[in-house]
């Protein structure tokens, strides 16, 4: 991990990887106690600055940071100067200027969190940047695989739908490739990276070709507007061809997981019922995230203590 | 006796080059030879005496955008860097559209460093759709005519541009993009986009264009000059229109013959350009066609922003880099051609796009104008954005060492730069 921020999945490699993962086990221990919450952050102050509407991100940073017993300052982008026209660099100033260790950023364009890491010296998390980078979701993604298979080594995941506009996608290509998976992105050309032909992975544009060859079946949300853009002719053909329709889902081997990082569109890129079903750990990967985000965020700001630690350190009670 | 000898230089131009001094006396140089003398004695030991570089792109920001540069400002920056004539771009607020404008540019122009010429818009607020008043705006001096920051998308609008102007013996100049190709691209489509997650520009944005418009003036006859070439393939197809005899032209920046997409990599606007920097094949594509001709001149897009417009999200930052005050060394730098050939590239021929090569460009000698350039071909520097004479600071150079400077600028006898530093 670069000592400072997170940005993205590549700034971890693949140890850093295991080992924020590896941390986080001691996290979802804490998160189990009756009273989830242990002082190691306390004194540090977290702000949450985002730019485009996210509850769960959000509610899951800011659960984390409060189990850490850090102080958080939530700079609400709707109702703050930002809506009269203020900079992200007079924001992250004036927010720095309060007393700030670490900004948790999401912005609609890629980059902002890097282009802030130039600009304060607090630590910089990136909650999800345009169409570049969400490692978070990444990291609680892999968290959630190691949960339910031991390894990510040799797993092979289906990645299917909208990765071009994806930060999640990009994320967890990074993350899974450098973990050992073998990964396949399944889509229709126009929602692919022109580039794609020089990442890591397969691409197949038939989701029917590899639904009998997948450990893991990773959905990712479909727009509405693709349709208007003229990527996808209809979002009713998008799920005939491209959708975990019941058909499709019965035809995956019985013990493949079923992903995805929300919010969900169910009966576009997944059947209405599937996710109820017990090969779908959605909801684990909701739950994993704030342990993860607890362990990046010390990692990031909790440099001084111990993780052995976390045991003494717990609230009695 | 002389007001100004130019003493001890190498002199070059298009008729050769030879060891001389120059005489200037009053806007003409008077004589050229072996022991001159005048009033004032300017030392060129070491240096080449070149004809005045002429900047045929240059975005002076006035009218609209004064904190970013001001046609006085950008002058200045252009005599440091060797010009001795800039072309304005008409993307200006309100735009360069109408004869009321160019009057006010060229008035700003008079008090200016260095020769200030103007281009205009080819359609009426550089929408697109109806022609720009273009024979009013002739009979003033503009001839070039651009909506340069955008091509004219309509095939149709374009042939019926080229024919009219045809007629005023005046050259329209295109920047090629189809929008709907390049949509919100924020830099090259290909590797680095990918990786990046940012929407790209597709070579083949610029290169349909320059497709279409080497098709519209082979049939109209008209001549199109192409700005700012930033794919091999463009580059490939203009060679082609060349020997084909389609009367075609164009221009390269500095910035697109030593700069790759790699360089967006930090998310840093500064390296935000319109055409983006291309491909390591396309700055390779760019460097040949300098070399064999199929480019004529190199040009600035000085495009000047403010720090505030440039520390924004990458994607809401405005495109554009400095260039008037580093072009001419970075040709010396990374071009593999001779003094000679980069003069001619920054001099004559680019003077001769813009319809003013009695005044730029020409020969070194008795009766010429005296706009003239002296350089040290061979000193290198380190470009610090803070001693810039622009009022930007957006230039994707910082930190790099350059060879060649230039030493003193002479404008219509002017000395207006001497050993490097502006006289006014």
């Amino acid at each position: 991990m670069s000592r400072q921020h997170l940005l993205t999945i590549d700034d971890l490699g693949a140890d850093g990887i295991e080992e924020l993962l590896d941390l986080t086990d001691s996290f979802v221990e804490v998160s189990e106690r009756r009273i989830p919450k242990v002082p190691v952050l306390r004194g540090k102050t977290v702000a949450w600055l985002f730019y485009e509407d996210s509850t769960r991100t959000r509610l899951s940073f800011e659960t984390a940071a409060r189990r850490l017993s850090a102080d958080t300052m939530n700079f609400s982008v709707s109702s703050s100067s930002v809506n009269k026209g203020e900079s992200v660099l007079d924001t992250v100033q004036t927010i720095e200027a309060m007393g700030v260790d670490a900004i948790v950023v999401r912005h609609g364009s890629a980059g902002v969190p890097r282009q802030i890491t130039g600009w304060v010296d607090a630590s910089v998390i990136n909650a999800g940047d345009g169409w570049h980078a969400h490692p978070t979701q990444a990291l609680l993604d892999c968290y959630t695989l190691r949960q339910h298979r031991g390894n990510i080594d040799g797993l092979r995941i289906a990645i299917v739908g909208d990765i071009k506009h994806s930060r999640v996608a990009r994320s967890n290509v990074a993350a899974f490739t450098a973990m050992g998976a073998d990964v396949t992105l399944v889509a229709p050309r126009t929602l692919l990276p022109p580039a794609v032909g020089l990442w890591p992975v397969e691409v197949t544009h038939s989701l029917d070709d590899v639904l009998a060859h997948v450990d893991v079946v990773y959905l990712l949300r479909m727009q509405l507007e693709r349709q208007a853009q003229a990527l996808v002719p209809s979002l009713r053909e998008y799920t005939a061809e491209y959708g975990l329709t019941a058909s499709r889902f019965a035809r995956l081997d019985p013990d493949a997981l079923i992903m995805h990082p929300g919010p969900m569109n169910r009966g576009v890129e997944i059947a209405a019922d599937v996710p109820e079903s017990p090969q779908a750990v959605v909801t684990n990967q909701v739950r994993n995230g704030v342990a993860v985000r607890m362990s990046v965020l010390f990692r990031l700001l909790g440099s001084e203590v111990d993780p052995r630690q976390l045991v003494e350190e717990s609230f009695s009670g | 006796m002389a007001d100004i000898v130019v003493k001890g230089g190498r002199v070059i131009d298009a008729t050769g080059e030879r060891m001389a001094d120059v005489a200037i006396e009053g806007n003409n140089i008077v004589a050229v030879g072996e022991g001159l003398t005048a009033l004032r004695v300017l030392d060129a030991g070491g240096c080449v005496v070149a004809p005045g570089f002429v900047d045929i792109h240059t975005h002076l920001r006035e009218p609209g955008t004064e904190d970013a540069e001001t046609i006085e400002s950008g002058s200045r920056a252009a005599v440091l860097g060797g010009y001795t004539a800039v072309v304005a771009m008409p993307n200006t607020t309100p735009p360069i559209d109408d004869a009321s404008v160019v009057r006010d540019v060229l008035a700003l122009g008079r008090d200016a460093l260095c020769d200030v010429h103007t281009s205009a818009a080819i359609t009426v607020g550089r929408a697109g759709d109806r022609l720009a008043p273009m024979a009013e705006m002739a009979e003033l001096g503009v001839h070039l005519f651009t909506d340069d920051g955008d091509g004219v998308q309509d095939p149709g609008v374009m042939r019926n541009a080229l024919e009219y102007a045809a007629g005023l013996g005046v050259t329209l100049a295109q920047h090629c993009e189809v929008d709907s190709l390049s949509l919100d691209g924020q830099m090259n489509e290909g590797e680095w986009s990918s990786r990046l997650g940012m929407p790209g520009i597709p070579a083949e944005a610029e290169e349909l264009m320059v497709m279409r418009d080497i098709a519209l003036a082979r049939m109209t006859g008209a001549r199109v000059h192409f700005q700012h070439l930033s794919t091999a393939g463009s580059v490939a197809m203009v060679r082609a229109a060349r020997q084909a005899g389609v009367p075609v032209s164009a221009e390269a920046t500095t910035h697109h013959f030593t700069l790759t997409e790699a360089e967006v990599a930090g998310y840093d606007p500064v390296f935000k350009v319109n055409p983006p920097l291309r491909t390591v094949a396309d700055v390779g594509g760019v460097k040949l066609g300098l070399a064999d001709g199929s480019i004529d001149a190199i040009a600035t897009d000085h495009a000047p922003h403010t720090a505030d417009a440039k520390n924004l999200p990458f994607d809401q930052a405005p495109p554009g880099m400095l260039g008037l005050e580093t072009a001419f060394a970075l040709a010396v730098t990374e071009l593999d051609l001779s003094i000679a050939e980069i003069i001619a590239l920054l001099s004559w021929r680019p003077a001769a796009i813009a319809g003013i090569a009695t005044e730029h460009g020409a020969p070194i000698a008795p009766g010429s104008p005296a706009n003239v350039t002296i350089f040290d071909p061979v000193t290198t520097w380190t470009v610090d954005p803070r001693e810039l004479a622009s009022l930007s600071r957006n230039t994707p150079y910082a930190g790099r060492t350059l060879t060649g400077r230039v030493r003193h600028t002479i404008v219509a006898g002017e000395a207006v730069v001497i050993d490097g530093d502006a006289q006014r």
